[in-house]
């Protein structure tokens, strides 16, 4: 067993520190208070090669592997919830979907100009009234000839109004007999007629990310931007989630360290009763928790990546990963913020900013109370894994890193 | 043609630095790419893609000194060497110095050799002067920006920072150049230059590869001691007054009294 990461990820990790600490974290909190997305990150993302980190060369990525996704996210998270958003939708549910079910011609027309960095991706399965419960969609895709028409309105996607490409799940056969055999994967283009975006305002976090809705209006996407088989799109849409959860649960990790830091410099700082507060036993406890959770949440998430460098079935390790993550992370926002005390409660400081963008992520890419009943019914061998037709390939470091 | 930048691997600057009372200065367990280096790297890197030249990244230093030169690999540079040699071991400017510039004439075809403006730690450059006069070039100090460079003419000018403004010069090439920050925006590593980095296996030159007798390398100054500055002392007070207007003025008088102002 290794536990020691390679030169590459370390100084992979260090680049994009560099990058969110220097270019993003100065004016991030402008950004948040006026609820607007940070206009450098895309581009700058894109422009460094984040975007396409851990996407085969041959396709436009850089070559790096399942963990180095991982470490990105968690530096991007220990800046702003939203720097990590884009991973998780850009490359976590429509890179990693192409490199799993797209056929070469898609991998061709949409991975590589994502990977550049020259379209940015994004997805859509929830609705107003599925999120939870995705069997209950009710977008339908309707075949006519060598086109779908697609109708239909997401809700609660991110970069809805800045990406290119979306990947959105939808009913080809409402009325099947087994719900979850009726649904397709289409890739759309936010340009193609029919499509409107909005964005959603109020949100209590990732108020400097983009969040909004895609209205879908006799929407004629043709049969080759059809991801994987007609009826197939169910095992899609897990399968995105199995690479979404792994970049929350990363980002996550990256917030706790968040808490853990500021805290650590606050302690160290603030007197009160005449010492630091960080003599106090009390504070030094919240210190502790925070340290354990972030060594515990980090261990989760690397199996996890490992798991998927290996091209081994994930879906398991990477939901226990996302759920303990994301519930410490708001456990551990909570304690930064009580440490901080009137200040944490204040945005003169960051630990409030991290408290509310830790609670979006317990809720989305799967609620922690769902999270909760797969790793029962996985105990209770209630649920299986089954094979899927197309899996997410295995990290190899020469095919990854060929040019050809 | 060749443009060799020179990095060092120095104390991280957030480090809290502390003198003991025999005079042994604790600089933290981290280094970092010495910050002024990041501009000479880069501008080794521009430089290579404005025009058909090599760069190449040199460090002087023990293998944890190695990281300035994966930095410059994974910026962009062509090529990385370190030189060591046990000689070395608690080396002066003007050792370095002689080890640096035997590297550079050994690597031949060098047309400019570039350093950041000093060692952030010891807030030194005399190496810099001291390696000019050794390879018997011009010296070309605080370069702000290079205004033009002919590698095929051999000619370089150059905007230099000076106290009251900045001054341009020009020099026939080879030359040496130090540079300040104002010479560039310091580019971040590429993922491809990371993943080439990693795989770098970085030549050592000893002071037989430099074809130097390792007596040619001894030291002829040594660091005694360090001392900490002297803690500062300082008291408040609390200027009284009626009125702002009154306030301000008892301020003023006793910032005259004081001859601060």
């Amino acid at each position: 067993m290794d536990f020691a990461l390679t030169e590459e990820h370390v100084m992979a990790q260090q680049m994009v520190r560099d990058f969110a600490q220097k270019e993003i974290y100065p004016t991030i909190k402008e950004w948040d208070r006026k609820h607007a997305p940070h206009p450098d990150v895309l581009p700058r993302m894109a422009e460094l090669g984040i975007l396409g980190i851990n996407v085969p060369v041959r396709y436009g990525g850089q070559g790096f592997d399942y963990i180095t996704l991982a470490l990105v996210c968690e530096e991007l998270e220990r800046v702003d919830a939203t720097l990590r958003v884009v991973m998780s939708v850009h490359m976590g549910l429509n890179c990693m979907a192409l490199m799993q079910w797209g056929t070469e011609e898609q991998k061709q027309r949409f991975l590589a100009p994502q990977a550049r960095g020259e379209k940015y991706a994004a997805y859509a399965l929830t609705e107003a009234d599925a999120g939870s419960d995705p069997v209950s969609l009710r977008s339908t895709a309707r075949r006519e000839g060598d086109v779908y028409i697609l109708n239909g309105e997401k809700m609660w996607i991110s970069l809805a109004t800045l990406a290119d490409n979306i990947l959105v799940i939808a009913k080809t056969d409402p009325h099947a007999e087994r719900p979850h055999k009726g649904i397709t994967a289409f890739m759309i283009t936010r340009d193609m007629k029919g499509v409107t975006t909005g964005d959603i305002h109020g949100k209590m976090g990732v108020r400097a990310g983009s969040t909004g809705w895609i209205a879908m209006q006799d929407v004629e996407v043709p049969v080759e931007n059809r991801i994987g088989e007609e009826g197939e799109g169910f095992y899609v849409a897990m399968s995105c989630l199995d690479n979404g959860r792994y970049t929350v649960g990363a980002g996550a990790v990256g917030c706790i360290r968040a808490c853990l830091e500021d805290s650590v410099k606050y302690a160290r700082e603030r007197e009160t009763f005449g010492v630091p507060i960080a003599h106090h036993q009390l504070i030094k406890q919240k210190i502790a928790y925070m340290q354990q959770w972030y060594d515990a949440a980090k261990l989760l998430i690397l199996k996890a990546g490992w798991l998927k460098n290996q091209g081994q079935r994930n879906t398991r390790e990477t939901a226990v990963a996302k759920w303990f993550a994301t519930d410490m992370s708001v456990k551990a926002a909570l304690e930064a913020v009580q440490l901080h005390g009137a200040y944490g409660f204040s945005d003169e400081y960051d630990v409030e900013r991290y408290l509310r963008n830790a609670k979006g992520a317990v809720i989305y890419e799967g609620s922690s109370e769902i999270q909760q009943l797969i790793q029962a019914d996985y105990a209770l061998e209630y649920r299986k894994d089954k094979p899927l037709r197309c899996e997410l390939p295995a990290y190899d470091v020469d095919y990854w890193q060929s040019e050809v | 043609m060749h443009v060799v930048v020179i990095a060092k691997n120095t104390p991280d600057t957030e480090a809290t630095v502390s003198v003991d009372a025999s005079g042994n200065a604790d600089w933290g367990d981290k280094l970092v790419v010495n910050p002024w280096d990041e501009y000479a790297i880069t501008e080794a890197v521009l430089l290579k893609g404005a025009h058909n030249v090599t760069a190449t990244v040199i460090t002087l230093g023990t293998e944890e000194h190695a990281e300035a030169l994966k930095h410059g690999l994974a910026i962009g540079c062509d090529q990385a060497i370190r030189i060591w040699d046990d000689a070395l071991a608690g080396h002066d400017g003007l050792a370095y110095a002689t080890a640096v510039a035997a590297a550079v004439n050994k690597l031949g075809d060098v047309s400019l050799v570039i350093f950041g403006k000093e060692l952030s730690d010891i807030a030194s450059d005399q190496h810099i002067f001291q390696t000019a006069r050794k390879l018997g070039w011009n010296m070309l100090g605080f370069v702000a920006q290079i205004e033009a460079i002919d590698f095929a003419a051999k000619t370089i000018r150059v905007s230099r920072l000076t106290e009251q403004g900045s001054q341009v010069v020009s020099s026939a090439l080879p030359a040496v150049i130090s540079v300040v920050k104002d010479i560039n925006e310091p580019k971040y590593p590429t993922f491809i230059g990371i993943r080439k980095a990693a795989r770098a296996e970085i030549p050592v030159w000893d002071a037989a590869a430099l074809g130097l007798d390792a007596a040619a390398l001894s030291s002829k100054t040594a660091h005694i001691r360090y001392q900490a500055l002297p803690a500062r002392e300082g008291a408040v007070e609390i200027i009284d007054g009626a009125t702002v207007q009154e306030q301000a003025e008892a301020l003023v008088d006793k910032l005259l009294e004081d001859k601060v102002l």
